[in-house]
């Protein structure tokens, strides 16, 4: 058995034989600044950092095990908990991968797919809020953590009018939705979108261009494009560091192809290409964006896709997911990056075989090490705030 | 894509190298013999006109009742946008004192490196030349592999009865 657990006595031979000018510290797993159950342990000498191990699983709750004991309508909710900041993106990247494997995803009405579009990028912009805003309190700024938790409570309660609960949904369903919008939600959105505009032009007042927090997040934490895609890193992250990648673009699921949205990549504005400051304002030009699409939405929802009586939201839901056997791997943008499912399906049952999450922060985190060494412990903090984890997703 | 890849692998490696290809799945799967694979990979990264670069995924599938593992490997392309499904495949009798063992990957994308931490974790798969195997998401203490079919909840845990 010595060979399996080798690993293991590595790494307690290597906290053990540090320096006596070193230091073990453990940060978290209840720090405010992990942004949830996060265990590093560092390796500091000083304020200098030399290495970080990362400690993951204080939040597993084991979704690939659950997903192989239930049919795939039940395993819905169970998604809207792995990254719960984003629950309508990660049902509607699982969704649509058994409706690809159904063949069902051509026949979906249009007015369906805009509703889950809308929703989706609701709740992207409510994700982006709160990486936005604790990304500032984790830098010192109080006030954009309050302003942004202030719109991001609109968000949240227009979804809930939708699905009926505030965080996690079970809204989007395999071949429809749960329920039509909700008579009014069209105005109600749209006087939303109008509210939120000036609010974000005062977040670029308040946050992005203001020289403290310039100082604290330029040039801290570079990650090099090719380091990023070595490590696997996607959503904000690769982008931030130059690469123009969008699964919304390469794929050109749902009805994305048929809206108009640019897709924000860092510039260096104000240091290095693919630091901190990148990484944050990348997320607010993608909040910008994503309220272009939802008034594209709004304005096809309200014309051509209109409200109709006889529009039925589970009209293609199936009673029973009957797939022949074989596997697929579906792949969607969420707020934090790549969502995969790999689904492993088998005969005469709706129940799978076996069911892979790929979470994006899981991949965005173990970057960290690397871009973490040798910096100092206040700079750690920024780096890991803007790596912008959920560590529901982390652990799954 | 996939034929083109095939013959990519059989000019620079050699027929042995493929074991099949699965066409029926949505993505078509190339099943590529445990031996070859980190040469395959690496040959799929570097080569102009592939440039697989970005591993997305790695998902180890346990095939009970049969006594057969299997790991899939989610490849990207970030220059060409073209996607790309590896599998190996394993036998294995299931004792905890003879795992599975695939090579590892981690020196060709390093993302592989906690994903195969975490197959190692849940489904029990020794990955060899990995730089860092231990488990990932459970306690270093756990035993057992919780993702195999076979699994059985245990009685205790440090002395506490948890049933």
């Amino acid at each position: 058995m010595t060979r399996y657990t080798e690993g293991l006595e590595n790494y307690k031979k290597k906290i053990a034989a540090i320096t006596s000018q070193e230091m073990v510290i453990n940060m978290g797993p209840q720090h405010p600044s992990t942004h949830g159950v996060l265990r590093l342990e560092l390796i500091t000498d000083g304020e200098v950092v030399k290495d970080i191990i990362p400690h993951l699983g204080y939040l597993h709750r084991c979704f690939d095990k659950h997903a192989e004991s239930m049919n795939y309508g039940k395993a819905i909710p169970f998604t809207d908990r792995l990254d719960y900041l984003s629950s309508m993106n990660n049902s509607h990247a699982f969704v649509m991968g058994v409706e690809r494997m159904l063949k069902i995803e051509n026949k979906l009405p249009k007015r369906v797919e805009y509703i889950r579009v809308l929703v989706c990028e609701l709740n992207r912009i409510a994700s982006h809020l709160i990486a936005i805003g604790t990304y500032g309190i984790d830098i010192g700024a109080f006030t954009p953590f309050m302003w942004c938790f202030r719109d991001r409570e609109h968000i949240m309660n227009m979804l809930e009018w939708a699905s009926g609960s505030r965080m996690l949904y079970n809204y989007i369903w395999v071949g429809g939705l749960f329920y039509d919008l909700p008579v009014g939600f069209e105005k109600r959105c749209q006087e939303f979108v109008d509210y939120f505009k000036p609010k974000l032009v005062e977040l670029d007042d308040l946050l992005s261009n203001n020289q403290i927090f310039i100082s604290r997040t330029a040039n801290i934490g570079a990650l090099p494009a090719d380091v990023a895609i070595n490590y696997g890193c996607s959503g904000p992250m690769l982008r931030a560091s130059g690469i123009k990648w969008d699964l919304r673009r390469v794929d050109g699921y749902s009805v994305y192809p048929e809206l108009e949205f640019e897709i924000p990549v860092g510039k260096g504005e104000m240091g290095m290409l693919g630091d901190c400051w990148d990484r944050y304002k990348v997320r607010v030009e993608e909040v910008k964006e994503s309220v272009k699409i939802i008034e594209q939405c709004l304005q096809r929802l309200q014309t051509d896709f209109k409200r109709t009586p006889d529009f039925d939201p589970r009209g293609l839901v199936p009673k029973k997911v009957n797939l022949k056997a074989q596997e697929y791997y579906v792949r969607a943008e969420n707020p934090k990056g790549e969502l995969g499912f790999h689904f492993v399906t088998q005969e005469k049952t709706d129940v799978p075989k076996r069911v892979k999450a790929r979470g994006p922060s899981f991949n965005n985190l173990s970057v960290l090490p690397e871009l973490g060494k040798g910096q100092l412990i206040a700079d750690l903090i920024a780096i890991l705030g803007s790596i912008d984890i959920v560590l529901g997703e982390v652990d799954r | 894509m996939i034929n083109r890849v095939t013959d990519l692998i059989i000019n620079n490696i050699g027929e042995q190298a493929i074991v099949r290809i699965e066409e029926e799945n949505l993505q078509p799967i190339l099943v590529i013999h445990i031996d070859n694979l980190v040469e395959t990979a690496f040959l799929l990264r570097d080569t102009e006109g592939y440039y697989f670069d970005f591993l997305s995924n790695i998902s180890a599938v346990d095939y009970h009742p049969e006594q057969r593992f299997g790991v899939v490997y989610h490849l990207a392309s970030i220059p060409y946008q073209t996607q790309l499904t590896l599998k190996v495949e394993i036998e294995n009798d299931r004792r905890f004192d003879n795992l599975p063992e695939v090579p590892s990957v981690a020196t060709v994308w390093r993302t592989a490196d906690w994903h195969e931490r975490e197959a190692f974790d849940l489904m029990g798969i020794f990955f060899t030349g990995h730089p860092d195997l231990r488990r990932i998401l459970l306690p270093d203490d756990w035993q057992g592999y919780p993702l195999r079919k076979d699994y059985e909840d245990a009685e205790t845990y440090h002395g506490i009865a948890i049933k």
